[in-house]
């Protein structure tokens, strides 16, 4: 069993590494929704069912193989920063970080599994891969349900299929959901029409911070709205597939930018580099807007590829649970926009200034490339 | 009417499109002004029905699982039931389900399931589960459909006098049913672990 020192310390594996459009799309996520039967959802469930429940599942997921030596804590046992940071790492829901007595969360320490026991559903197991990946993270958790239902009965009907708190979860209880950059979409207007688009053909688009078009950071969550009715891997092909095409959207209009707009691209990445190694006072949403054009400029080449990782990491440590549990204290919002502005100044010092002698290179190579085809 | 968040006299009734679908919410004045729905400009109302306060999306500013749906919206579409219809298991009624969108248990489905098909039409790509079916209920699932199969072809064979294929039938159908209820006595022998007998 870890602590939470040692979990928050280490990087999650998605933060590590990148894969097939790992630029664009940063990371894959798949939910499933599970309940006992027999049991009252914990929503409805007093306090003592909850705890009963809890002490029959909470065993069954620490043994599971893929759980070895994970994290594992009743949420009463965590701090509300503590809580808040394991949101912030996209581990536990919002709603399970309200949650104290009678539930819990399971995670293994590559932070790539994630189960919630008794949030709305009984279980909430989630699982979290790099770049676009959305299969092997169903494969990853699929095994573990099946592994789970050998030892606990899932509420299930033949009709409806799994049986969950809310209607819109029946059937799979399955959310497949992606992470995507888009900020040269952004740039260039182009963003609302896609999110439209996507809207029309029932799925949700989500910013980083949940409603509104205009997502901080350029980050947009886009996911299935419907559960039941189709096979999982249905849901996840359909979604793939807008995945694959919002991302050749982001591709092109990049190019475009890089061709027609070298000024303005350059100038925007010029600024973040130079406000985010210089300011002194750094407050969240700028710095998550700021550091997405840097990593736009990492992707085309204006800087070393290396500094994708930094990136990432930096983006966990500098959100608001994350400083004050370095801090050990409560921070208020100006310490934290100093502290913030400390880190980044601190972690992007070996940043070289931006060479866009590379990127318009590329582009030719890129241009010549489609004209053969 | 009440008050979609507390039970005081609604007075702010608010509609909004969202993907499409028509949410409905009616408020008292307190709650209006504590949701910020006074200034249209940084009010969504899924916001609102999710419970996701300003503050706290200031502090935790991160995403939720949860789907834009009006939860109430849901719930308020089954009216053909009596508010006091309760579940037996868990003592759930049809009036929390119609003010929270979520049920009390598994067995709530089986008393709030009538009307629940127009909904999950309009909610969902179908009304039936195709899906990962868990092991347990493979077995039961496929010898479910098999008995009525049989029974349908014994009616058949009643209506036209086969008798012979009907005794043949009947023959089938009580051996699967000898089956089933070793089926299930095997699994009721081999309890999971949350199924306290």
């Amino acid at each position: 069993m870890i602590r939470f020192d040692t979990l928050l310390e280490s990087p999650a594996d998605w933060m590590r590494q990148g894969t097939s459009h790992g630029d664009i799309v940063v990371t894959s996520r798949i939910r499933l929704a599970r309940n006992l039967v027999d049991h009252a959802f914990p929503g409805w469930g007093r306090k003592q069912e909850n705890e009963a429940t809890l002490r029959v599942i909470q065993p069954m997921v620490e043994s599971l193989p893929q759980l070895e030596n994970a994290f594992s804590r009743h949420l009463n046992k965590l701090t509300a920063i503590q809580k808040q940071a394991l949101v912030e790492r996209h581990l536990i829901s919002r709603e399970h970080a309200a949650r104290a007595a009678g539930s819990a969360a399971v995670m293994n320490q590559a932070q790539s599994i994630s189960i919630m026991i008794n949030e709305e559903d009984h279980l909430r197991m989630q699982s979290i891969q790099p770049g676009l990946a959305l299969r092997e993270s169903y494969q990853i958790l699929n095994e573990i349900d099946t592994e789970l239902e050998q030892s606990l009965e899932f509420a299930f009907d033949k009709q409806l299929g799994f049986l969950t708190a809310c209607p819109t979860n029946l059937g799979t209880g399955l959310r497949a959901s992606a992470m995507l950059h888009l900020p040269a979409l952004m740039l260039s207007d182009q963003v609302n029409q896609v999110i439209q688009a996507v809207n029309k053909i029932g799925l949700a688009v989500r910013g980083l911070y949940g409603e509104g078009t205009e997502a901080l950071g350029n980050l947009f969550q886009i996911s299935n709205q419907t559960t039941l009715g189709d096979r999982e891997l249905e849901i996840i092909a359909r979604l793939q597939k807008v995945i694959e095409q919002i991302v050749n959207h982001e591709k092109n209009a990049r190019k475009k930018l890089l061709s027609d707009n070298t000024t303005t691209l350059c100038d925007q990445v010029g600024r973040a580099f130079a406000l985010l190694r210089h300011a002194h006072v750094m407050p969240s949403k700028e710095a998550l807007n700021l550091t997405s054009m840097l990593r736009l400029g990492v992707d085309l080449k204006f800087f070393p590829a290396e500094f994708t990782v930094v990136l990432e990491s930096l983006l966990m440590e500098i959100q608001p649970a994350h400083l004050q549990i370095r801090a050990d204290r409560k921070l208020p919002t100006q310490e934290r926009d100093e502290m913030r502005s400390q880190i980044i100044r601190d972690r992007l010092k070996s940043l070289p200034e931006p060479d866009i002698s590379n990127a318009l290179q590329s582009l030719d190579e890129g241009s010549t490339n489609s004209t053969e085809e | 009417m009440t008050c979609d968040l507390c039970d005081e006299k609604a007075s702010v009734f608010l509609t909004q499109i969202v993907d499409g679908q028509m949410q409905k919410v009616n408020l008292c004045e307190t709650c209006a002004q504590a949701k910020g729905v006074t200034d249209p400009t940084g009010f969504a109302l899924a916001d609102l029905l999710l419970g996701v306060g300003e503050e706290e999306k200031e502090d935790l500013e991160l995403e939720t699982d949860d789907l834009p749906v009006s939860a109430p919206a849901v719930a308020a579409e089954f009216t053909d039931l009596d508010e006091n219809t309760s579940c037996q298991a868990c003592g759930f009624t049809h009036a929390q389900f119609k003010k929270a969108g979520r049920l009390g248990c598994s067995k709530c489905y089986q008393i709030f399931g009538a009307g629940l098909d127009s909904l999950l039409k309009a909610m969902h790509k179908g009304t039936h589960h195709i899906g990962k079916v868990p092991k347990r209920h493979q077995a039961v699932v496929e010898q479910r459909d098999e008995l009525d199969n049989l029974r349908m072809q014994l009616e058949d064979a009643v209506t036209r006098e086969a008798f012979e294929k009907a005794a043949s039938l009947r023959d089938q159908i009580l051996k699967l049913e000898a089956e089933m209820a070793q089926l299930a006595a095997d699994q009721a022998a081999n309890p999971p672990a949350n199924v306290v007998s």
